[in-house]
């Protein structure tokens, strides 16, 4: 088995991982927006909560959600190392910095991974952590349930009736544009996926899916705060 | 002194075979005690470190570069000539062995030559089994091309980076054998001394040119692969670092120094544009495949050009001079080096140059990019395609064939060879004089062996194009792997040689004493201004043609310089430092004893052949006239500070007639 | 043109560098180089050290010259090294900086001048075929597709400058590495060892201390000889294979 540990001790192992890792959290912002655009629908939060609570305790989505927080933190963890090691690589930058033999985004990863890594705490911190372990939401009941569930909608409405919260969230959404206009060619070119007649379909897809997905998840904070203006 | 080239018995096709099969062997075990010393690592030095580590011998490389990739081989562009017949136009071990003898001019030895021609083809597949990316054709085989001086295809080429690839198969063979440990290699290490023990070469002083620390190394012979002299003349297409101080050094303690006046002037070199200008870059050869050589008829069309009030394009078809084409039918473009670039300097001394300084011609590819654009368009089918199509589809031929050598040409001259013709003139390239050596390729010194552009053997009083690299090969891979031996069966009893022994003592001694010398003068000129006025005087008294009035006042100027040099250079920074001006000044040193020599030599050949024209032997027309009754010899000089002594080699023909060259 | 240039000066390896600058006076026909021997004649004639750069062929294929003007390496032009920069490209007035090129796997040795035998290690470790002097069959023996040649010829272009390295803000040496490991795939004498090599040349790049690929690119945007990007994606396909299906 030593060769594993030596394949993952190498600087391709290491890319491996954040190559996967990143494409599987690829495939889960898909399925998280899915779930939470739900709160778009015009029924009070009722589709959005009854979700929620499958979501919290349905036995196998909370085994795939152990993966999810694994996938993050060693996307995260791997991530932070790459970037110091890197550092290292380099030594002394050069005085004049230029961008005209490669882009914002692709030199700042280890910013933009930063920055969503403290959206992502706030994120959690704001709901997650209090849906899942703190009582403090309101209990509701519908009548296709015959028990109560937690009032999530509730909460996400509350929070985002803060303008602050809102702008919190469309820096982290920016972020996480950034990060996926470079991060998602970057996996596949790591995983050795690249091709001169299919790369460019892969790079074009990668550019909409990195400005649709979080234009979609920014829809929810936004519509939310203009609905509430709305309604004063 | 009695000069033996040690050539074998036999028929010239059989010599090499026969002398192979019955060469004395130095069995393995006893291999694995020899130790050998490589001086460079371009082409012939590589290929002979990596093949006499692959044969079990230890060997120790040397380059003063920081890498052994760097060497100036790998700048070589257009091709490698080799006797495969690929093209089944004709060619054959023979053909090769003829061309290069008529186009040396008759001044190289046969049975080296007709061995360099036998083992161009084995260079072609060792190199592509190395992997070395050649050309090819649709049906996945070897592409050639034909060079200038022949009349049939053998030039195998990768774009315009035939040196670069060939280069770093030899780099990649070398590196194996450090890599297990066969082959202990020196970078940045520059050879200062040969040492001698007992009349034999056993090592070498170098400087260590990151702490400036003399060292000893000691072998049981010592191989030279250190190139050509071509920087003698300053503006070269040599790379900056070219130098013969290595050849030099050797000839200080007792190798001759055949032939140094034959010195190869290269037609298509980007002419002279400033005061400043540091080198001179080749367009290869190649070029003249489909490039045109002109001058306006007139005169005043030449100086309106000069003068940027008339281009190329405003001169009509009818009022050009296609002078090569007019003056030689048979070969057109593509005669020899030492041709194109007389004629060039011929036009241009007449007043028809183009460039500002007047030493320029067109190299234009008009006429062909129409000719291929046709072609392409009629295989496309398009049927009465108009001009425009024509050249577009023409320009991206041309580019496919010289993109790399017309971007160059762009990015130095700042001119659009698509669109305007390229302006040409000739320029030192290379030196096909250099150490004598035996059939052997060892020097008359015992145990000191010299191969590539640093010995003499090849090439005669010229080089034909794509031959540099064939016999930098040859000489490392499969001549020099086989003669050494020659040598080290006689030295398997020979102990490790001890670098305490006195000899190498005193070497380090002189050595460092040299340097101290050049140190202290602190005088106030740099050593780029003693180059730079060396390069002048050579270029003016033994550059293109000679006389024996200017070879004697060139000769006293340089000794007035030398003289100069040693009272007025200024060497910054320390001895035992990183001092690249010391590494220079060395150089720049050893340059201002081999130029004396080069003039010397050149007076006393009193005859023109190849790239030695000299003004006295010229017939009416202006071509060289060599005198075979008392020149065919080659001159190997022994230097002496006021006196070098000559000794000359007979040469016979036994196999090729010694014929005027003709490429009418 | 009058210009100033910014040129970092470092007397050794451990000792401290710092900026120092020059005014001079160039010629648009002048190279670079050119430019900077120049300078250096001025600062001999005045007795100072002149400026250690290396350089040697000048005409943009031995690799030798190395230094980033303005923060890019071989300067502002693409597909070519600093001696093939001419000053035309430049404006009167202007200021230049001159730095070495920076990695911490390119020790500075003198002011412009890094150790790059990193590189030569690299190759030492794999970039060959292992073929002994004698052993070649015909060389047309093996046809090869046009194509594929042609793309081996790409890769093996490189001229080992280094500027991938000092244009990567990771320092990473994939560019240099998968071009060689590219050039020898291509061609079917390089296919026998293909596991060694990939396996090897690799480990020996993360031994030198380069940094990770994080696919920024500019390794290719920098590089004299436009080595395209595509071979890194396909040293790691390479590699891949090499560690899980091989032995």
């Amino acid at each position: 088995m030593s060769w594993i540990i030596n394949f993952l001790k190498s600087s391709i192992g290491k890319k491996l991982v954040m190559s996967l890792t990143g494409l599987f959290l690829v495939t889960f912002l898909v399925v998280h927006l899915i779930g939470n655009l739900q709160l778009l629908m015009p029924d009070d939060g009722k589709a959005f909560n009854i979700y929620a609570d499958f979501m919290s305790n349905n036995p196998i989505i909370k085994i795939i959600s152990l993966g999810l927080y694994a996938g993050i933190l060693l996307h995260a963890i791997q991530g932070m190392l790459i970037a110091f090691e890197n550092r290292k690589a380099k030594g002394k930058k050069y005085a004049v910095t230029s961008f005209e033999n490669g882009n914002w985004m692709s030199k700042n990863m280890a910013l933009l991974g930063t920055l969503l890594f403290f959206f992502l705490a706030i994120h959690m911190g704001d709901f997650w952590v209090k849906m899942r372990f703190l009582d403090v939401l309101n209990m509701v009941s519908y009548p296709e349930l015959d028990y109560e569930v937690k009032n999530v909608y509730e909460r996400v409405n509350l929070a985002f009736e803060n303008v602050w919260i809102v702008i919190v969230y469309l820096i982290g959404l920016l972020s996480l544009a950034l990060h996926l206009i470079h991060g998602f060619k970057s996996a596949f070119v790591t995983l050795g996926l690249e091709h001169k007649k299919y790369s460019p379909l892969i790079n074009a897809i990668g550019i909409v899916y990195s400005i649709t997905i979080p234009l979609a998840y920014a829809a929810i904070p936004l519509y939310m705060f203009f609905s509430h203006q709305s309604h004063y | 002194m009695k000069l033996d080239a040690k050539i074998p018995e036999g028929p010239i096709a059989e010599k090499w075979t026969q002398y192979r099969g019955s060469m004395n062997l130095v069995a393995p075990n006893n291999k694995r005690r020899l130790d050998v010393i490589v001086v460079g690592t371009g082409l012939a030095g590589a290929s002979a470190s990596a093949t006499l580590a692959e044969l079990g011998y230890n060997v120790k490389a040397f380059t003063f570069h920081d890498s052994p990739r760097r060497a100036h081989s790998i700048a070589a562009q257009g091709g490698i000539n080799a006797a495969k017949n690929y093209q089944n136009d004709g060619d054959s071990v023979y053909r090769l062995f003829y061309d290069t003898v008529k186009g040396g001019d008759y001044r190289s030895r046969e049975a080296n030559v007709y061995r360099l021609a036998e083992c161009s083809r084995e260079i072609i597949d060792q190199a592509v089994a190395q992997g070395v990316p050649f050309a090819r054709d649709y049906g996945g085989l070897l592409a050639n091309r034909s060079f200038g001086g022949v009349q049939v295809s053998r030039t195998f080429y990768a774009r315009g980076q035939t040196g670069q690839q060939l280069l770093l198969g030899a780099y990649q063979a070398l590196s194996r054998q450090i890599a297990v440990g066969r082959v202990k290699m020196y970078n940045r290490h520059e050879m200062l001394d040969v040492v001698l023990v007992d009349g034999k070469a056993r090592g070498i002083i170098t400087r260590n040119l990151l702490t400036g620390k003399l060292e000893r190394h000691a072998a049981h012979c010592v191989v030279l692969a250190t190139g050509g002299y071509g920087n003698v003349f300053y503006l070269s297409t040599n790379a900056m670092g070219c130098n013969v101080s290595a050849a030099w050094r050797a000839v200080r303690k007792g190798a001759l120094m055949a032939n140094p006046c034959f010195t190869q002037i290269h037609p298509t070199c980007i002419p002279v544009f400033g005061d400043y200008q540091s080198k001179l870059t080749l367009m290869s050869e190649s070029l003249r495949n489909d490039g045109r050589v002109w001058v306006p008829q007139k005169i005043e069309d030449s100086k309106a050009i000069k003068e940027g009030k008339k281009t190329a394009l405003d001169i009509p078809e009818e009022e050009r001079d296609y002078y090569l084409e007019r003056r030689y039918p048979a070969f057109g473009n593509l005669v020899p080096r030492d041709v194109a670039s007389r004629a060039a300097k011929i036009e241009s001394d007449r007043g028809k140059g183009v460039v500002g300084t007047g030493l320029g011609v067109f190299l234009d590819f008009a006429a062909a990019i129409e000719r291929y654009g046709k072609e392409a368009a009629l295989s496309k089918g398009i049927e009465n395609p108009d001009n425009e199509t024509i050249l577009s589809l023409g320009e991206d031929v041309i580019e496919q064939k010289y993109g790399n050598l017309f971007q160059m040409y762009e990015k130095i001259t700042g001119e659009n060879p698509y669109k305007q013709p390229m302006k040409i003139y000739p320029a030192v390239h290379y030196t096909m004089g250099g150490l004598w050596v035996d059939y052997n390729l060892e020097t008359n010194v015992s145990g000191l062996f010299a191969l590539g552009e640093a010995n003499f053997s090849d090439h005669g009083a010229n080089r034909l194009g794509a031959s540099a690299l064939m016999q930098g090969l040859a000489d490392g891979y499969f001549v020099l792997p086989y003669t050494i031996g020659q040598f080290l069966s006689d030295e398997i009893r020979t102990s490790k040689i001890s670098t305490d022994l006195p000899e190498f003592e005193n070497a380090e001694k002189q050595t460092r004493e040299r340097i101290e010398k050049i140190m202290s003068v602190k005088g106030n000129q740099s050593v780029e201004s003693f180059h730079r006025r060396l390069g002048k005087i050579m270029w003016e008294y033994c550059g293109m043609s000679r006389n024996a009035e200017g070879l004697i006042k060139g000769r006293s100027l340089i000794r007035e310089l030398r003289e100069e040099f040693y009272k007025d250079v200024f060497v910054p920074g320390e001895t035992n430092d990183y001092n690249p001006e010391l590494e220079k000044a060395t150089r720049v040193a050893d340059f201002l004893e081999m130029g004396e020599l080069m003039m010397i030599d050149a007076l006393e050949r009193n005859e023109s052949c190849g790239g030695h024209f000299r003004e006295e032997y010229q017939s009416e027309e202006g071509e060289a006239q060599r005198n075979d009754e008392d020149y065919t010899n080659v001159f190997a000089w022994e230097w002496d500070e006021n006196e070098p002594r000559l000794n000359r080699e007979d040469l016979s023909f036994e196999y090729v007639e010694l014929k005027t060259r003709s490429y009418k | 043109m009058r210009l100033t240039l910014k040129i970092w000066r470092q007397k050794s390896t451990h000792s401290e560098g710092y900026f120092e600058s020059y005014k001079v006076e160039a010629s648009e026909n002048m190279s670079f180089l050119e430019m900077l021997d120049v300078l250096n004649e001025r600062l001999i004639s005045e007795k100072k050290e002149p400026i250690a750069f290396e350089h040697d062929c000048r005409e943009g294929i031995c690799g030798t010259c190395s230094m980033a003007i303005n923060g890019r390496p071989h300067g502002p032009q693409t597909g070519t090294t600093v001696c093939q920069l001419h000053m035309r490209a430049y404006k009167d007035g202007e200021t230049i900086v001159i730095e070495p090129f920076r990695a911490k796997a390119f020790p500075v040795i003198k002011d412009l001048v890094v150790d790059r035998s990193s590189f030569d290690r690299i190759i030492q470790s794999g970039g060959y075929i292992s073929v002994n002097t004698g052993q070649a069959t015909d060389g047309n023996s093996t046809p090869i597709e046009k194509g594929q040649a042609s793309e081996a010829f790409d890769s093996a272009t490189c001229i080992g400058c280094g500027a991938c390295v000092a244009a990567c803000p990771n320092g990473s040496a994939m560019l240099f590495t998968s071009a060689k490991i590219n050039h020898l795939e291509k061609m079917p004498q390089g296919k026998v060892e293909h596991t060694r090599r990939v396996v090897n040349m690799i480990n020996q790049m993360d031994k030198e201390g380069f940094g990770k690929c994080s696919n920024v690119g500019a390794c290719h945007v920098e590089c004299p000889k436009e080595i395209p990007l595509s071979n890194i994606a396909a040293m790691n396909r390479y590699y891949f294979s090499a560690v899980f299906t091989k032995e």
